[in-house]
């Protein structure tokens, strides 16, 4: 399978600056892939997500070096509005992306600026509010809906456009801690419902753990580390640059100290108690 | 050494609000919080978490009821009196942030306040240093990132002490060091004798730094009580929109050999490897 996004090395800074935000960036992305992202802040998360609909070159000016290919577009050679149509962006604050006056004139916004016909705006409008379990908020006010329904919203609108990767920076940061968990499966089921291939950036892993493919490891404009998330998760790097490794991963690695090995470190508490119940009964 | 009055520095007395005739935010709140006294304050979306603090200095007065900053009743006071005991760090940085300097920025109060010069600068190199801020004294606190002017915000509150502090929503944009870093601040307030109370969603930070925990929801205390009592009882978290922590919620997988109230890693720990060698 091709990636549907590949970066060979990467670099970009913002004009008037010295400092590279991103360097020499390396990655690929499968299609149907959930990545994570993931480092301090200032590490260059953000500046990486916006080369991925070319808001970076196209709006940000700076210097870019290297090649991004998302889905067969080199980003340098195509306008924001095209890869726009293949990349969904949702942004942390819900509230500065939402503009219209009805949810459902929010979802057709984008379609209507894509010249499609009013019947296909009305079915996709339909479709997206169903796949996100969102009907009854049909005919509100956006401004009215709680911040995890405006999050919704906001990602209902991006389906509509039907991209096939949807890129998310820190979405549940305004969040209370049962909507983020809400956000997080209905993320997890959508992306198998329709193959979206989905870059999450966030700082609170405990409630991604499980959900993800890949963990990307930023720091200082670099990626220092990617793989599986129990392999990311107890690198001693990844504790070395201050990022909060899971609570279960400390257990996992606090009981090894102790002499007792479970069989792999868990990612949420499903596995955690599995694997202690085996150890217990040893 | 520092004497803590064992009267309470803050007492509501079953305060309502509303905003004109809309539906009341806040429904019969009733709280005694003491002075020294670090608390987190946790809850829904829309709970009231926000009005509620904005009682603490004045800027809202109740509808119903009494708010009583260390014995004064806000409804006979000033914003500006109560604000010299009362620092509030606002969950958007940007509803704060005016200055042209971050430096400018942290001095305002105490300018206003009519301190010397010369305190002021040392007081605003203490504060900025303390908030890994200082590189970034000449620049303007809107070419910051977010988790930076949050900071910002946070010294600007810090720098003329007041006795009371109150930060809604303090690590949003913050990663896991600036967090720790926080984590440390508070700390060190809670040695100086401070009244520290946090609104946050963050139940990871509050269980590592909180010896208590108010639950509001639907604009009522729903409970105030030790932090581990709190996190360890599922039914009440759920009541209110929040998750229990990964330690306590594997512990509770585990009631016949683990004791029930378990908060920390270590303690899970120590309590598995006692079961297992027993």
């Amino acid at each position: 399978m091709n990636p549907i996004i590949e970066a060979l090395n990467l670099s970009f800074r913002y004009s008037g600056e010295e400092r590279w935000a991103i360097k020499s960036i390396n990655l690929k992305i499968y299609p149907g892939e959930f990545v994570l992202i993931t480092g301090p802040s200032g590490c260059g998360k953000t500046t990486l997500c916006r080369c991925f609909n070319g808001l970076i070159p196209h709006f940000y000016e700076g210097e870019l070096k290297g090649i991004l290919t998302v889905d067969g577009l080199n980003i340098a050679e195509n306008k924001t509005c095209k890869l726009a149509q293949r990349v969904g962006m949702v942004f942390q604050n819900p509230e500065n992306q939402l503009i219209m006056l009805s949810v459902e004139d929010e979802i057709a916004f984008g379609l209507e600026n894509l010249n499609l016909p009013r019947d296909i705006i009305r079915e996709r409008v339909d479709e997206v509010l169903s796949i996100l379990g969102i009907e009854h908020l049909r005919h509100k006010f956006p401004y009215e809906l709680s911040g995890g329904e405006q999050q919704k919203v906001a990602i209902a609108a991006c389906l509509a456009m039907r991209p096939k990767i949807l890129v998310l920076d820190e979405p549940t940061a305004h969040l209370d801690p049962l909507s983020s968990k809400v956000l997080f499966d209905t993320l997890s089921s959508i992306r198998k419902r329709l193959n979206l291939t989905i870059i999450l950036v966030e700082h609170r892993l405990d409630m991604v753990a499980s959900i993800t493919d890949k963990v990307i490891v930023m720091d200082k404009g670099q990626i220092i580390l990617q793989g599986r998330p129990r392999e990311v998760f107890t690198n001693p790097i990844i504790k070395a640059i201050g990022i909060g490794v899971p609570k279960l991963i400390l257990l996992y690695e606090d009981l090894l100290l102790n002499n007792l090995k479970l069989d792999f470190p868990p990612l949420n508490i499903d596995e955690a108690e599995l694997l202690l119940r085996k150890l217990l009964s040893r | 050494m520092i004497i803590k009055l064992n009267y309470p520095v803050i007492v509501f007395e079953d305060v309502w609000f509303s905003y004109s005739d809309l539906e009341p935010i806040l429904r019969g709140v009733n709280l005694r919080i003491n002075e020294g006294e670090v608390i987190a304050i946790l809850g829904e979306n829309g709970a009231g978490k926000t009005t509620l603090i904005k009682h603490l200095n004045g800027l809202l007065k109740p509808t119903h009821g009494n708010v009583y900053i260390y014995g004064e009743n806000t409804k006979n006071t000033s914003v500006a009196k109560l604000s010299k005991k009362v620092g509030i760090v606002f969950q958007n940085p940007d509803h704060q942030l005016f200055a042209e300097t971050v430096e400018d920025e942290v001095s305002f109060a105490l300018r206003n306040f009519n301190y010397p010069e010369h305190i002021i600068s040392l007081r605003v190199e203490k504060i900025l240093k303390m908030l890994d801020l200082w590189e970034y004294r000449k620049v303007s606190p809107f070419s910051l990132s977010g988790g930076e002017r949050k900071r910002v915000a946070i010294a600007s509150i810090l720098s003329y002490d007041p006795s009371i502090i109150v930060m809604d929503e303090p690590t949003i944009g913050q990663d896991y060091a600036q967090k720790q870093k926080l984590s440390e601040i508070i700390r060190l307030l809670h040695i100086q004798g401070k009244t520290i109370i946090v609104v946050t969603h963050d139940i990871e930070f509050v269980c590592e730094n909180f010896p208590k925990t108010i639950i509001l929801s639907q604009g009522k205390v729903l409970a105030y009580d030790l932090t581990r009592n709190i996190l360890t009882n599922f039914e009440l978290l759920l009541k209110a929109r929040l998750l229990p922590p990964q330690i306590p919620y594997l512990a509770s997988r585990f009631d016949s050999i683990v004791s029930k109230n378990v908060l920390y890693v270590w303690e899970m720990r120590d309590e598995l490897l006692r079961a297992i060698r027993r």
